[in-house]
């Protein structure tokens, strides 16, 4: 079955389904993956910081010398 | 005092929906609220809303959300829709929706339109989500239309519902 959507007209309360054109459908599909990839690239961000910092606490605990990433992590 | 007026109210059907859309809204009031319960037949877990009919990367937004044992937050930048509101889906307990409040302000104004949104989805279960979101449509564009919409492939389920409320100064 065809994907529709719902249209309720403010001005008049008319209320109509139709199916989404073939351009909708287009839209559609590109924002999904535009928006996986977006997201994809941010938890991949936090997974490279959340690295940093559990590679920053353990030199500090050991005593060994951070690199500036490492350092950057724990400047506020 | 606010006053808030319903201006429109949908429930999807038995066959489903892939966007619940309010056409010709009034340009009568001073802000506008959409108020959603809703649940969808896929996995994505947050929406794809957009005013007016701008679909162009102009959407940015912050939210921080809890799950029941963490927080943390999370942005977006340049979307083609705001994706701040989260919905109840497969992943979650059967007949469980999600309900949520998407506040739209100055929504006649000729400037850039600012957004507030806050999600809560519902399931049995210790993990639960709230999300709360601000953002910015970088267009100035009145707001004549709003689409609600899962992100593809995923359709809303019957019983969803989007209520448009209009609120006056007084």
């Amino acid at each position: 079955m065809a994907d529709t959507k719902i249209i309720v007209n403010c001005e008049t309360g008319e209320v109509s389904e139709v199916e989404l054109t073939a351009e909708e459908i287009k839209q559609r599909e590109a924002d999904a993956i535009a928006y996986a990839k977006a997201k994809a690239d941010e938890d991949a961000a936090a997974q490279t910081l959340a690295d940093l910092k559990a590679s920053a606490k353990a030199k500090l605990i050991a005593g060994k010398p951070l690199t500036a990433q490492e350092a950057d992590t724990l400047i506020i | 005092m606010a006053t808030y007026i319903q201006i429109a109210s949908v429930t999807v059907g038995a066959g489903g929906a892939a966007s619940m859309d309010f056409t010709s809204i009034p340009q009568t009031y001073t802000d506008l609220v959409v108020k959603l319960s809703t649940r969808t037949n896929g996995t994505n877990g947050n929406l794809r809303n957009t005013l007016a009919g701008i679909t162009s990367g102009v959407y940015s937004e912050k939210a921080v959300y809890g799950t029941g044992s963490s927080a943390a937050s999370f942005g977006n930048t340049s979307q083609a829709f705001s994706a701040t509101i989260y919905t109840d889906n497969t992943n979650y307990t059967a007949s469980t929706f999600a309900n949520s409040e998407w506040y739209i302000p100055n929504y006649t104004s000729a400037n850039n339109k600012s957004f507030s949104t806050d999600s809560v989805v519902e399931t049995n279960g210790t993990a639960v989500l709230a999300v709360l979101g601000a953002g910015l449509m970088a267009n100035t564009s009145a707001v004549t239309s709003i689409s609600i919409a899962p992100i593809s492939p995923d359709n809303f389920v019957q019983y969803s519902t989007a209520t448009l409320y209009g609120i006056s100064k007084s």
